[in-house]
């Protein structure tokens, strides 16, 4: 019986890349023009950030801190790592990893945010698309990584996809959390009043869920940024380059340096997307 | 057929399955668990027939589960109907909510229908103006005209200075004072109340009552309002219906209420209410007609003690106590200080129990009542002892009465 069962092998992997290598060939331009459009706006932010002297972006970012948040603790503690990172000589990898994340990020909300809307107003919907999400969290990263590599070449393109794989569920998950979960209480009685549907989801279900959907942010952004490494495999710059050059020569000064950068980065937009204080 | 601004017309709202099957079960008389077992749906309200004339208050009283809520729900949509009209005057024409388009009965919403909340129901993210002006913003009052209107409104209930406060930074009373300032705000005529004050401690609910029966007088709202509270009920209502297990047992006003309960669920409900400032002279009272005695002269109680001579055209023009002249004035403040030699009062029908009883008390004598110069009956200890026992005399039932549930003419 074992033997049967052992003899006939499911094809399953070669189901998988037979399709994948189908939509390859057919689709390739699709592809190439995703690839090409993503890659260009990559390539803007990351030269417009540093056509910026290094010290004029740091103190831009310290007073956007202090504009946001009224602190100048945490102004004064983002211009100090930033220029610690500058310092190391990291500048330009932080730049590119900063631009990776900030388009994964926006690209995440701007397909999570409407996705998360829909699935709270469709029950059917979320329970369809609920085992997609799970799969997209819980699968390993290497194993879609490899055919993001043989749809959109190598490069910065393929890494930002594999992230944008990893991050979405986030976003969409605490949407639908924050829309479903609005009291019946508020929705009555901004209906009783005569709200629309559109006037009910922008006055009482977005301004409700809103806490929610910038926690969902802020989980994108970090789950992003732990895609900087694995990202940097399939060849996306930034400081994911140094670590994984730092692992195959067992360089452990290097390793600590592009690590502290990370951590740096990790930081910082942490901070900065904390819920801001009350202004006025 | 009198003038109504909202109307029940046999309404039945069923939660379920099967909402037909269980809506003529309902009709045979079925009870409310009977119905659940057999189809699996969950009896709202069955057979519902009122309607609220303009500028009344109606209360919808009832237990919790008795289905008041779900009727007060029905007049803005908020929940379906199952069979039934539900009609809300707007303008000349009547709108039947329970079939109108969205688009209509949205129309209503933002115009003819406001409603308060229990729990309040503000958007605590925002400003107590943006709270009041929702009504006005989903409607697309443009932002000057809004401003003015949330003004005054804020005015009314005494909130000017809050402004621009958050509603978390508010109490509970001034919570409902914004709930109810955002209702008055989109002008509508009908305000459905759904246990407005139920949420707040009990000095601040008398106080809020008050400030809306004062509120009421100025702008003549027609007001359909539910309580669990039967003081509450007979302190705003001008007409209260009785409801219990999705029916309306009775619907009339307070003192018909009180007087002449229409079931024992009614009479329970009754028995521990104090009626001492809820029942007026003109429903105590034992008519002129019934009095003992001629055309010329009545006699004011059994023991033939009082008696009243009467002119020609039935005006009180003389009065005797135990034989004796005794002399007359009229209800009042310091009416009953240096009261010296047998002396009656006389009153409007609207005069409260309590203060019969205080006439009474001072002067020995029954209290007349008197309206348009002519003598309408008198109250006495009999009448009084019997409404404390929450008892009609017995004589003939007022025709204005109106009894259970839309049988009535």
């Amino acid at each position: 019986m074992e033997d049967w069962i052992t003899g006939h092998k499911l094809p399953l992997g070669r189901w998988v890349e037979n399709g994948i290598d189908w939509v390859n060939a057919n689709f390739a331009y699709v592809f190439d023009f995703v690839s090409q459009v993503l890659g260009t706006v990559l390539d803007g932010l990351v030269a417009g950030l540093l056509w910026l002297n290094p010290l004029v972006l740091i103190l831009l970012v310290a007073a956007f801190a202090f504009w946001l948040h009224r602190s100048v603790v945490l102004a004064v503690g983002i211009l100090l790592s930033l220029l610690l990172v500058l310092n190391l000589g990291y500048w330009q990898e932080t730049v590119e990893t900063l631009s990776l994340i900030l388009v994964a990020t926006a690209l995440c909300m701007v397909i999570g945010v409407p996705i998360g809307i829909a699935a709270a107003h469709r029950p059917w919907l979320y329970a369809a698309i609920r085992p997609i999400l799970d799969l997209m969290q819980t699968i390993p990263t290497f194993v879609y990584l490899i055919p993001t590599l043989v749809l959109f070449g190598l490069g910065t393109v393929p890494g930002l996809i594999s992230t944008i794989i990893f991050a979405l569920p986030s976003p969409i998950r605490l949407t639908h959390l924050g829309i479903s979960s609005t009291p019946e209480s508020l929705k009555e009685a901004v209906l009783a009043f005569g709200a629309t549907r559109r006037q009910l989801l922008w006055k009482a279900e977005l301004p409700y869920a809103l806490p929610t959907i910038m926690a969902g942010l802020t989980q994108c952004i970090m789950l992003s940024l732990s895609m900087v490494v694995i990202a940097a495999l399939v060849g996306a710059g930034g400081l994911g380059q140094p670590v994984v050059r730092a692992l195959n020569t067992v360089n452990i000064a290097a390793g600590v340096e592009a690590g502290l950068a990370i951590v740096v980065l990790a930081i910082l937009l942490d901070r900065l997307c904390k819920r801001p204080a009350r202004r006025g | 057929m009198q003038p109504q601004a909202v109307a029940f017309k046999n309404v039945d709202i069923f939660f379920g399955p099967k909402p037909k099957e269980a809506a003529r079960l309902a009709r045979e008389g079925q009870r409310r668990e009977d119905i659940l077992k057999t189809t699996g749906t969950v009896l709202g309200v069955t057979d519902c027939t009122l309607d609220v004339a303009p500028g009344e208050v109606c209360v919808l009283m009832g237990l919790s589960g008795s289905g008041k809520s779900t009727l007060l729900r029905a007049v803005n949509g908020l929940n379906p109907v199952t069979s039934g009209e539900v009609l809300v005057a707007d303008g000349d024409k009547f709108v039947n909510v329970a079939a109108c388009k969205p688009r209509v009965l949205r129309g209503l919403r933002r115009r003819r229908v406001a409603m308060v909340f229990q729990q309040f129901g503000l958007l605590p993210w925002a400003t107590v103006a943006e709270n009041v002006g929702l009504g006005l913003e989903l409607r697309g009052t443009a932002a000057a005209e809004r401003g003015r209107i949330v003004k005054e409104k804020l005015d009314l209930v005494g909130l000017s200075n809050w402004a621009d406060k958050r509603i978390e930074e508010l109490s509970g009373g001034m919570q409902q004072r914004v709930g109810l300032a955002r209702a008055f705000a989109t002008d509508a005529d009908v305000l459905l109340m759904d246990e407005p004050f139920s949420a707040l401690d009990p000095l601040i609910r008398s106080r809020l009552q008050d400030e809306l029966l004062d509120l009421q007088r100025q702008l003549k709202k027609t007001i359909v309002f539910v309580s669990h509270d039967l003081d509450e009920a007979i302190k705003l209502g001008s007409r209260i219906a009785i409801m219990e297990g999705g029916r309306v047992v009775q619907y009339g006003t307070p003192e018909a209420i009180v007087l002449d309960p229409a079931t024992d669920y009614v009479a329970a409900f009754v028995a521990h209410m104090n009626p001492l400032k809820v029942l007026r002279a003109g429903a105590l009272m034992t008519p002129k007609d019934r009095l003992q005695g001629d055309a010329g002269a009545r006699f004011l109680d059994d023991a033939k003690h009082g008696r009243v001579v009467l002119g020609d055209d039935g005006e009180p023009v003389a009065f005797e106590a135990g034989g004796r002249p005794a002399a007359l004035r009229s209800w009042g403040e310091g009416c009953l200080e240096g009261l010296n030699g047998p002396t009656f009062v006389w009153a409007g029908p609207d005069l409260l129990m309590e203060d019969a009883i205080r006439i009474r008390e001072a002067t020995g004598l029954p209290v007349l009542v008197v309206e348009n110069d002519r003598l309408q009956g008198v109250v006495g200890d009999a009448e009084i002892y019997a409404s404390l026992l929450h008892r009609v005399r017995p004589r003939e039932k007022k025709q204005d009465m109106p009894r259970a549930g839309g049988r009535e003419t």
